[in-house]
């Protein structure tokens, strides 16, 4: 349904925009319908960039984005406000996201007007009760209010009930729990399966494993703008391959298992490192061929790609060198 | 002997009144217990924390004691703390990352730090590499302005400093939430390698992340909309907590291995009260599952069980009962 | 509501604020209902005498000529706030179109519009009004407003487009456009109002900019030719001896005057800055 075809963003950046910041390296995946797919990295690996070149707010440097087939770098106009009618985001910062000096019931009526001026208000306002109930909240509560008198997780859901009203088929949510409280981030994220239920597609941006894990079926885990590792969730999760993904599996604190001691800690010294893999600066078990040459993205068994020279061939999928000792 | 804090009340000065932010909190360390302290947001962390080291207006000293290794801190006098900032008490601030003079070199800084403080950076320079080695920066960085280090190179820079004069007690602020998971896992680690080797006896951690607490400290203190609900070892609050507060917070929480598919975690309905007018009696009331009419009082915190402490009236109950 | 009456409040008790509107509202009551307290034109020679000291007939005395004071004042105060509110109202509508635009769109429109920002910033002013002045024999006040505000509009361009470009990496701009609002609107309704404050500076700013100015030019003799300005007073004060024959009534009100405008003006321009800015409230 959507589908990223090696796509690369390159920011210009530094005075005078001299400098090159390749934020994104040829990244593909698809996302199909009624999917969650889970966009997995650090600070700064890329995860919003991709995003906001789904949404068009970014055009990527280099690839191709189609949705059902169509690349959307074509859309201007009328085709551009038909594909937001299908294709929407959440972000992150759910207090960034209103205009502060207006109420924050704004953003339906903006919709309203942009989308269904032939709707009249009175139906307007109970497609706006329907949505909001829909998302778990009492209307007589929420409306008329600024941005400032709701909760964080209250206008969150705000941004999703907006999401509904257009009644979108694709969904970019880029960090919106990160956030919110414990005790409303799995409120969120039900919501968000819920509607994965009805077939909605999301493509689920975010740094906690642990989330990503709940909630989606294929994941994409991204260093430094390029994919590390990438397929199933569960194939992932119980057999992590790459040692980025393994690091971060190793390192996410959880509740049922206290940290291993003792991994080391690399971090080699790569001036001018051009060429070779990304992750060579911090790998434990690098080897010297892995700065001649990125290894390739390569399936090691099926659903399951890894980018990395120990399995290049595909094979040793059950034996991953030890990052330990 | 740790830190004692007695019936410590702090208020938030607002035009439309008092923000009732921290209320009879009453507390102990044990010498070298490492605490963590989580809870919503709104719940009173930031007040708790800073109220030990710096209290200045809107924030608003109304009562209670506070005592490091036996020795009373005047909290209400900002000035009279000076003697005591970074000696007995040193906070690692929320945003490390800016609270470092921008155009300063970071030798210098920490060099006009000690003079301040009537210590010499010469005298101080052995110890300071000891301590950069210690969490790997390069000893160049002294000579480095804080804009050339990455986001985990200054968290670490700051911990070294906040360190350097070994107080008694460190808090640390929300200091690993803007870390990605290995920086933090490292960051984490050495506070607690901090502790090992008594640069620090006590160690606050103060972060909503209750999964990181479980790998690094001896007890959570979790309180709720200014109150302290619920005080114990770690392995108490996460494997058998008391509080209905808590044991929602910890059923909330999603962990590697769940999948929405095979179990839908729950969340806490309903929203923290505001504090400028609490309601009366339990603060947890509208909320809790469990409240009946004795909740309408407030609730005492008692010891129920060896080193866990609860503010609830069913517990209360159940411990007398057993008793 | 909070957010309304919290502003309220803290105007009520800013006194910079206070006293500079004060000040202005003194100034242009006495510009609009002064003219009809005398029945001299400022320019009639209304006393025979002339160079009279204030008097019940004539309030601030006469000049040289024999000229009304009074009548010169309350109507230079006229083309004073008129050169104020046209020239700074012009020089911050073009400084708006130009920050918005360029703050906006970013890249290379921005880099252009701020090519030709630098350019018009390093003109000699002076230079180009010289040149002007010897070409138009006759010259009038809305020529005088055109040029102030075709000449002051950079920095208030710069202000707005530093201001522009950190709103529109806000996530609610991402939002409009994600709503499929136009550029155009997305500027109108989204990103102006939030800098309501600061737009409401730049104009007082500008506005007081514009007076010192317009006194300036008038003052130097390449002021408007067929009325009356405050700047002007002073020119003609100083040009006709009222400094050695020690007629203070002449030059003393004009100076004052702009002094007390502008001095309030820049009051009430702090006292905005720390109403809308609450990092700087006094509690
Ligand atoms: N407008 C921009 N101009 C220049 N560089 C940018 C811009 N936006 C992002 N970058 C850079 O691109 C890289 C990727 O940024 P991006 O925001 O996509 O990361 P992210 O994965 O979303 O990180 P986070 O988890 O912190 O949100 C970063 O190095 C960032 O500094
Ligand atoms: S290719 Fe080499 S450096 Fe890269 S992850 Fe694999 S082992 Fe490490
Ligand atoms: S005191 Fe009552 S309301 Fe409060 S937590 Fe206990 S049972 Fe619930
Ligand atoms: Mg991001």
């Amino acid at each position: 349904m959507l589908r990223l075809d090696k796509v690369s963003k390159i920011y210009r950046v530094g005075a005078f925009g001299g400098k090159a910041l390749l934020a994104v390296n040829k990244v593909s995946f698809e996302v199909h319908k009624g999917q969650v797919v889970s966009l997995i990295g650090e600070s700064g690996s890329g995860k919003s960039t991709i995003g906001k070149m789904i949404l068009r707010l970014l055009k990527p440097s280099e690839g191709k984005i189609t949705y059902n087939g169509e690349d959307i770098g074509g859309f201007e106009g009328e085709a551009l406000k038909n594909y937001y009618r299908q294709v929407q985001g959440v972000f992150q910062d759910p207090f960034s996201s209103y205009n502060p000096i207006f109420k924050a019931d704004r953003i339906f009526r903006v919709v309203h007007e942009e989308f269904f001026p032939q709707v009249s208000a009175a139906e307007w306002g109970e497609r706006v009760e329907k949505a909001l109930s829909s998302v778990g909240l009492n209307p007589a509560h929420v409306l008329n209010k600024y941005p400032h008198q709701l909760s964080g997780g209250q206008l969150q859901r705000f941004l999703i009930a907006r999401a509904l009203l257009l009644n979108i088929s694709f969904l970019v949510a880029d960090e919106i729990i990160s956030m919110l409280d414990a005790s409303t981030r799995i409120d969120v994220l039900n919501l968000l399966a819920d509607l994965k239920a009805y077939g909605l597609s999301i493509l689920f941006i975010t740094h906690d494993l642990s989330l990503a894990y709940y909630i989606s079926e294929q994941a994409v885990i991204l260093y430094k703008g390029n994919v590390a590792e990438q397929g199933a969730v569960e194939k992932i999760f119980n057999n992590p391959l790459h040692p980025y993904t393994r690091m971060l599996m190793e390192s996410v604190p959880r509740l049922d298992r206290k940290w291993e001691k003792g991994v080391r800690l690399v971090d080699r010294d790569v001036e001018n490192l051009r060429t070779g893999c990304p992750y060579y600066q911090r790998c434990p078990v690098a080897e010297p061929r892995c700065a001649l040459s990125q290894p390739p993205l390569v399936e090691v068994e099926q659903d399951h790609w890894v980018a990395c020279v120990h399995y290049e061939s595909g094979a040793d999928v059950l034996k991953p060198p030890a990052l330990a000792g | 002997m740790g830190l004692k804090v007695e019936n410590l009340t702090v208020y938030y000065q607002t035009l439309r009144g008092d923000v009732r932010a921290l209320e009879h909190a009453s507390f102990q360390l044990a010498d070298g217990e490492i605490m963590g302290l989580a809870g919503e947001s709104g719940c009173g962390k930031p007040p708790l924390g800073h109220s030990l080291i710096v209290l200045f207006p809107p924030m608003k000293y109304i009562a209670g004691r506070v005592e490091v290794d036996g020795e009373e801190i005047p909290i209400w006098d900002a000035e009279g703390m000076n003697t005591y900032r970074f000696r007995k008490i040193s906070l690692i601030p929320q945003y490390a990352m800016n609270a470092m003079n921008p155009i300063r070199k970071i030798g210098k800084m920490i060099g006009e730090l000690l003079e301040a403080r009537g210590v010499d950076y010469k005298d101080m320079l052995p110890e300071l590499k000891r301590r950069l080695d210690l969490v790997s920066l390069p000893h160049e960085v002294l000579n480095m302005y804080p804009i050339e280090l990455s986001g985990g190179m200054k968290q670490r820079m700051v911990m070294v400093i906040s360190s350097l004069l070994n107080p008694s007690l460190l808090i640390a602020d929300e200091i690993t939430s803007a870390l990605d998971v290995a920086t933090q896992k490292a960051v984490a680690e050495m506070l607690v390698e901090f502790r090992e080797r008594q640069f620090i006896n006590n160690l606050i951690v103060i972060t909503h992340d209750i999964s990181i607490l479980y790998q690094i400290a001896d007890s959570i203190l979790i309180m709720y909309a200014g109150v302290l609900a619920e005080k114990a070892p770690t392995k108490s609050i996460i494997e058998s907590p008391r509080h209905p507060y808590t044991r929602l917070l910890i059923s909330s929480l999603p962990e590697v291995g769940v999948r929405f598919a095979e179990k839908r975690l729950m969340g806490i309905p309903g929203n923290p009260p505001l504090l400028l007018n609490p309601p009366a009696g339990c603060r947890f009331r509208e909320r809790c599952p469990l409240a009946y009419e004795r909740c309408l009082e407030e609730p005492p915190f008692i010891e129920v069980d060896k080193d866990h402490f609860v503010a609830c009236w069913k517990e209360y109950e159940n411990h007398a009962q057993a008793r | 509501m909070k957010k309304r009456s919290e502003v309220l409040y803290f105007t009520l008790r800013n006194k910079k604020l206070l006293i500079g509107s004060g000040i202005i509202l003194i100034f242009l009551i006495l510009a609009l209902i002064g003219p009809s307290f005398t029945q001299y034109k400022p320019l009639d020679y209304a006393s025979p005498r002339g160079a009279e000291p204030p008097s019940a007939k004539f309030w601030m005395g006469t000049t040289f000529f024999g000229q009304d004071v009074f009548s010169q004042f309350v109507n230079g105060l006229r083309a004073t706030f008129v050169v104020g509110l046209l020239g700074g109202g012009l020089g911050t509508l073009v400084g708006m179109l130009i920050g918005f635009t360029a703050g906006y769109r970013g890249g290379i429109v921005d880099e252009i519009l701020n090519a030709f920002t630098n350019i018009v910033l390093v003109i000699p002013t002076l230079a180009v009004l010289l040149i002007i002045a010897a070409y138009l024999q006759v010259r009038s006040l809305m020529m005088e407003c055109l040029f102030i505000g075709l000449t002051a509009w950079p920095w208030a361009a710069r202000a707005i487009r530093a201001q522009t470009f950190s709103l529109r990496t806000r996530d609610f701009v991402d939002l409009a456009k994600l709503s499929g609002m136009k550029p155009l609107r997305i500027i109108r309704d989204e990103i102006a109002p939030n800098m309501m404050s600061y737009l409401v500076l730049v104009f007082i700013l500008q506005f007081g900019g514009a007076i010192l100015t317009a006194a300036t030019l008038d003052f130097i003799g390449l002021g408007p030719t067929n009325t009356i300005s405050l700047g002007l007073m002073m020119q003609y004060a100083v040009l006709w001896g009222a400094l050695p024959f020690g007629m203070w009534w002449w030059f003393v009100p004009p100076g004052l005057a702009i002094t007390a405008i502008v001095g309030a003006l820049y009051s009430m321009n702090v006292g905005l800055d720390e109403i809308f800015n609450p990092k700087l409230r006094e509690i």
